[in-house]
């Protein structure tokens, strides 16, 4: 299971729809209790692909955002990314590129006039859906 | 002598290539790992040079993209 508070869920969605028609990213930190993922902290961060179709964290703020979690005693817990014209499921690219087999990935989508968030555990070429609870 | 990596301080033998601390370190898929040394990205070609000396800080960064459609 992983936890999202509501407020972190709305600075997403915010910055997914100041970043369109682009791809916004950003990366997810938190703790690990009893197995459990706990959002504590959602980055906004840049996607220097600039494209509606494709994401890059840039990798300077990457490096700035790890050495925040740390200094904050936090570990991380993966990476969202918007669709913004696609549903919430990785793409064929997104499994591709999904190197990090303990990381939870976070995809919003604004195809729809309600937006749809899902977290994927990514494996080789298999996605699961994991079990995401947004809490007030 | 001491380096720090990923945060946590190591002590590793003099003249350590930055190759050796990749293998050392076990990191999965180096290739799609992005390296930095003291804040400055290295590039893939150059981590065979790298020599690291007493007091560099390292980190690995799994590269993080995709895409919305293939």
């Amino acid at each position: 299971m992983i936890t999202l508070k509501k407020s972190d869920y709305e600075r997403m969605l915010a910055h997914a729809r100041a970043g369109l028609p682009a791809e916004a990213c950003g990366l997810i930190a938190g703790t690990i209790e009893d197995g459990s993922k706990i959002v504590r902290k959602v980055y906004l961060l840049t996607n220097t692909d600039h494209s509606n179709e494709h994401f890059t964290i840039d990798p300077k703020e990457h490096l700035s955002a790890i050495k925040d979690m740390r200094a904050a005693g936090l570990v991380p817990l993966g990476n969202w990314h918007s669709h913004p014209e696609s549903p919430s499921r990785p793409s064929e690219e997104d499994r591709r590129l999904a190197y990090d087999p303990k990381a939870s990935y976070m995809i919003l989508s604004l195809m729809d006039a309600e937006p749809v968030l899902n977290s994927f555990h990514i494996e080789g070429d298999v996605s699961t859906k994991e079990d995401l609870v947004i809490t007030d | 002598m001491f380096i720090t990596v990923a945060g946590e301080k190591k002590e590793v033998k003099d003249g350590l290539l930055l190759k050796e601390l990749i293998e050392q370190e076990k990191v999965q898929t180096p290739q799609y790992v992005t390296v930095s040394l003291n804040d400055e990205f290295i590039e893939t070609a150059d981590r065979d040079q790298v020599v690291l000396k007493d007091g560099d800080t390292v980190e690995f960064l799994y590269f993080m993209g995709g895409g919305a459609w293939h």
